[in-house]
């Protein structure tokens, strides 16, 4: 991004042989009619600009301020989601896990990489690796700590295991000291990392508040 | 099959190192935005369903799947679909050059760019109509069988042969063991919960419970 760097020859490393095979099944595709490029450089895009996790901080935020559709996400999802999108009939296919100073909720997909993306985009990549996919349903305090999230011991930890294509949501806990908040001041404080149950959303500091 | 995608329970793979959320890139490289943007586009054709994706992955070889990373393991799924299904032949793949342009028929279905953020939103529905009515309800004890099947299932090893509670019955979905091989019925699925100890034994994790999605086939009576 330096100006200075403009010139006309890039700094660029070797192409690897992935990208390279990519590159060479890519053409290959569009040779034989089946794929078009401008349609996959719109599909990049869509994901880089408009898929992500603020269908889910919208979500959140709303639950938080209105208990009415809080109580509808809980027991109707399909209902309560379909309000919040162009996401077609999958809200039946979802599933809200609400926190509670009793229960705590954590998503996994053991066996692949299942994730709620059209509200949360697509997963991290910690999310589809081996080490959280090993260890969340077997030690899932030991995987909360390495996210800096301690949960007492008498909250129950319970782990979803995405095994079918029904996708879990978490609701975490609206922390103290925001109950004048706005839905709109909410969804900041909102991370995507709450919502698949790996952080809780923390209190807001002084610098926030006001933001 | 049992394979290294399983991986519930299992030891050694080291510390999760999450990137910070509001700086981890969307893509890594440019390369794996166009294997995400090609297997989405090429599965609207049809030709294989989401369970026949996955078990193409389980397939790569478990010393490959590990040292790939994610969007490697999808590469590596899709040339093989592409050679199964007959999208491709083998050797288009080998040299890069196509042999024969795809029918009339199949190019007809290729996603437009002006169609793809309408398509890209949307999920299909997994539910489907069963004439079979549901052999357990809500709070029945279960049992997860204990199968070593060679194709693709969906009941993870680590939850084999232990025994929970039906925590909600969530209709009848498509039942991946025969989706994958082509053969599309709606089953029962129901979310189980089951306890650490069960599972873990008394070392496990305490105060922790783990809520599995298990299709009707997978599971047991336990009074029988």
């Amino acid at each position: 991004m330096n100006e200075q760097h403009s010139h006309d020859h890039e700094h660029t490393e070797p192409p690897s042989s992935t990208e390279l095979r990519v590159k060479s099944i890519e053409s290959l595709l569009v040779e034989k009619g089946l794929v078009n490029s401008e349609t996959i450089d719109k599909i990049i895009d869509t994901y880089e600009t408009k898929v992500g996790p603020n269908i889910g901080k919208a979500i959140i935020a709303r639950a938080w301020t209105d208990p009415q559709f809080k109580s509808d996400l809980l027991d109707k999802p399909d209902i309560a989601i379909s309000a919040f999108a162009e996401i077609g009939g999958q809200g039946e296919q979802i599933r809200v896990l609400e926190n509670t100073d009793q229960v705590h909720n954590l998503v996994v997909c053991t066996l692949c990489s299942c994730y709620p993306w059209p509200i949360l985009g697509l997963p991290p990549v910690w999310y589809k690796s081996a080490p959280y996919r090993s260890r969340a349903v077997a030690d899932p305090r030991g995987v909360l700590e390495q996210f800096g999230t301690t949960i007492p011991t008498n909250v129950e930890i319970r782990v979803w295991d995405s095994t079918s294509e029904m996708r879990y949501l978490v609701l975490p806990q609206r922390p103290e000291g925001t109950e004048n908040w706005t839905e709109e001041q909410l969804i900041k404080l909102v991370s995507r990392n709450s919502m698949i149950g790996v952080e809780i959303v923390n209190p807001p500091t002084m610098g926030t508040v006001n933001e | 099959m049992n394979s290294v995608h399983d991986m519930g329970g299992c030891e050694g793979f080291g510390p999760i190192n999450p990137e910070p959320e509001n700086s981890e890139p969307l893509f890594h490289h440019s390369w794996e935005g166009r294997v995400y943007a090609l297997v989405r586009m090429l599965g609207l054709l049809r030709r294989w369903n989401i369970d026949m994706s996955r078990y193409a992955r389980e397939r790569i070889t478990p010393a490959q799947y590990l040292s790939n990373s994610y969007y490697e393991n999808w590469l590596a799924g899709l040339e093989t679909q592409l050679v199964e299904s007959g999208l491709t032949t083998k050797n288009e793949l080998i040299t890069g050059m196509s042999e024969e342009v795809a029918p009339a028929d199949l190019r007809a279905l290729v996603l437009q760019p002006d169609k793809v953020e309408t398509t890209q939103l949307m999920r299909m529905s997994y539910y489907r109509k069963t004439a079979a009515t549901a052999k357990f309800k809500v709070g029945d004890k279960v049992r997860a069988i204990n199968q070593h099947p060679k194709f693709h299932t969906r009941e993870p090893r680590y939850i084999r042969g232990h025994s929970g509670i039906i925590h909600e019955h969530y209709g009848a979905q498509v039942f991946p063991d025969l989706s994958a091989q082509g053969i599309e019925e709606g089953h029962h699925l129901y979310s189980v919960r089951f306890e650490s100890a069960e599972i873990w034994g008394a070392s496990g994790p305490s105060n922790t419970a783990i809520y599995v999605d298990l299709w009707e086939d997978y599971l047991e009576d336990t009074r029988s």
